[in-house]
């Protein structure tokens, strides 16, 4: 276990007593969630247990109802000057990668830090080779990302999001669409990054990433945040007996 | 046959059997695999060269290429009579354009080639200063044909005829239907419901009436519903009908296109923080236009050929030049050469687009590079 050294008790996110609904379908009941500076969160859960709607709420993919969602000090409305002063503060990767098929990966890379940062080409592109070099896929560069396996191009796209150098990066199901030898790839990317004191929120089902880096484990469960609690106490003894049944049914197989 | 055995991990790549690959393979393969395949190629071989003979024969050995009628091109030979064509290929090149100022046709058509280059062409060598020409091309070609200006004698757009309207009538509304028809898509996937609706409105009217319609309101009625004072010449009006009738089309198959694109790809410029506008220029079109090359280039070819209807309004398109050599009594029954001379022209034109959408398609596939 890694000791979580970049941890302060500065809150950046703040989640209060948030709902939302799709249609008439109550997805995610009464949130309440606060994460530090610094923090490494995971998130799991059953499928259709919300988790995924949850980190897509921070940074609005997803429009939450009712309750407060504060990243950075600022409110999640509708308001879109704040919205695009938090997204380029919170950066995504999604469990599809989502790269843009038709810009080499440097272009991926660049296209957000040139246009939505204002950053000059040359500069954007020295950032993207440096963080390029981090994922260690710098030798790819002007590749497209259809000619990458999918665990390059998921670490493209965690390059990606760290180019707009966010204060806080949401992982959605990072490495869930892998082959399973491209898994450890995108994992060791990921602690990594975590080692750099990013404040992470992570959905997967990858309990031993949680074990490793998390300084907390979130289980969501029909909308609800049935139990929060640190990795080692969550995993070796935990309270609620959903939590308990997930627990062994990922566990023991 | 000896079958050689290998060490696990030493097995070697070997190549093909023979007869399965190359030219000998395809043949073997595709033209006498069985003996009833064997015998149809024999037959169909056979079939060819007697048509071909007799094809060649009409078309190159036994044509006529220059004699003052009809009936002066039968003395000499039974073959095509091409001398309807050779005879008047000016009125089928230029219409009633002068001949004195036939150059200034001949020049605009072929800097157009040089407008289009770095349009058509990214990856052209000094294309930024091409394109600077691209953009005062319009104006020149303008100019240049119409006169009025700089001296040069100024030309009726009643003379206009042959080829070079279909040209214009062509790229105008090529050329202009293809912005029109990208707006019209993006509007009718707006979240405005003003732009939306009167997207909406404008390609399903389009789409829904004949453009012979159209073509009739260009040459009768527009006038009245444009503001009192402007008067724009009938081909102008002509060339705005086609615009809007091909933008409609245009319009729903780039949202074709928009639609195929994944919604992830939305949702991660939406987490970089991209606004609507950069999303649209970036990530949006790029994707959809290249999905849509074929259904666009598809488009283009029936407008192009759709120009021959400006016949029916009184315009002299290729086939109205025909249609008026073949009522000269000179020239009287000789349909088939002419009608042939304009499909190859538009063949010609339309399979020079199909391959360059072809080649392009290729240039952006960015799966298999």
């Amino acid at each position: 276990m890694v000791v979580n050294k970049n941890k302060s008790s500065k809150p950046v996110i703040e989640i209060k007593e948030m709902h939302k609904w799709f249609g008439n379908f109550h997805v995610l009941k009464n949130i309440s969630l606060g994460v530090n500076q610094g923090e490494r969160i995971v998130i799991c859960g059953p499928s259709g247990s919300g988790k995924s709607t949850l980190i897509r709420c921070i940074n609005r993919l997803e429009v939450h109802q009712q309750g407060n969602i504060i990243v950075n000090n600022v409110e999640l409305t509708g308001d879109l000057k704040n919205l695009e002063a938090i997204r380029s503060d919170v950066g995504m990767v999604f469990q599809s990668f989502n790269l843009f098929p038709h810009l080499t990966v440097l272009e991926n890379c660049t296209l957000a830090p040139i246009w939505v940062k204002k950053l000059p080409k040359k500069e954007a592109e020295e950032l993207a080779m440096e963080l390029l070099t981090r994922v260690k896929i710098p030798e790819q560069a002007l590749k497209y990302p259809g000619q990458l396996s999918g665990g390059q191009q998921q670490r493209v796209a965690i390059a990606r999001s760290l180019c707009m150098q966010p204060k806080i990066m949401l992982f959605d199901e990072p490495t869930s669409a892998l082959d399973p030898e491209m898994i450890k790839e995108v994992l060791d990317t990921m602690i990594e990054l975590a080692e750099t004191g990013m404040t992470m929120l992570v959905v997967t089902h990858e309990m031993g990433f949680a074990k490793k880096v998390a300084d907390s484990v979130i289980f969501m469960d029909e909308g609800e945040i049935i139990e929060q609690n640190d990795p080692k106490n969550f995993f070796n003894n935990p309270k609620n007996d959903r939590t308990k049944l997930f627990l062994s049914q990922i566990l023991n197989h | 046959m000896s079958e050689k055995t290998y060490r696990p991990g030493n097995y070697p790549d070997l190549p093909p059997p023979p007869g399965t690959v190359g030219v000998y393979g395809w043949i073997r393969q595709n033209l006498f695999s069985s003996i009833s395949n064997s015998l149809l190629t024999i037959i169909s071989v056979l079939l060819l060269y007697y048509l071909i003979d007799g094809i060649i024969g009409w078309f190159f050995l036994d044509a006529v290429f220059d004699a003052d009628s009809k009936i002066a091109c039968r003395k000499i030979n039974d073959g095509a009579c091409w001398a309807v064509i050779t005879r008047r290929v000016g009125q089928f090149v230029y219409g009633f354009y002068p001949e004195a100022e036939r150059w200034r046709i001949d020049i605009t058509f072929l800097t157009m080639f040089v407008a289009f280059a770095p349009l058509l062409y990214p990856d052209i060598p000094k294309r930024k200063w091409l394109l600077y020409f691209s953009v005062f091309y319009p104006f020149f070609a303008f100019v240049l044909i119409m006169g009025g200006y700089f001296g040069l004698q100024k030309i009726e757009y009643s003379l206009f005829g042959g080829f070079m309207l279909t040209v214009i009538l062509g790229v105008c509304g090529i050329v202009c239907s293809l912005p029109l028809g990208i707006l019209l898509a993006l509007g009718r996937q707006s979240n405005l419901t003003v732009v939306r609706t009167l997207s909406v409105c404008f390609i399903e009217f389009m789409r829904g009436v004949p453009l012979i319609t159209l073509l009739f309101v260009a040459s009768s009625m527009l006038n009245y519903f444009l503001p009192p004072g402007t008067n724009f010449s009938i081909l102008v009006r002509v060339i705005i009908m086609f615009t809007f009738f091909s933008a409609a089309y245009i319009a729903e198959v780039i949202r074709g296109g928009i639609q195929a694109i994944p919604k992830g790809q939305y949702e991660a410029a939406d987490a970089l923080g991209m606004s609507y506008w950069q999303k649209t220029r970036f990530i949006t079109l790029p994707q959809a236009l290249k999905i849509s090359i074929p259904g666009i280039v598809n488009t283009f070819i029936g407008l192009y050929k759709d120009t021959t209807l400006v016949v029916v309004i009184g315009l002299l398109d290729p086939l109205g030049i025909g249609r008026a050599a073949l009522a000269d009594t000179k020239w009287n029954g000789l349909s088939t050469e002419t009608y042939l001379f304009v499909a190859l022209f538009f063949f010609v034109s339309c399979f020079a687009m199909s391959r360059y959408s072809l080649w392009l398609e290729n240039k952006l596939n960015t799966d298999k590079k």
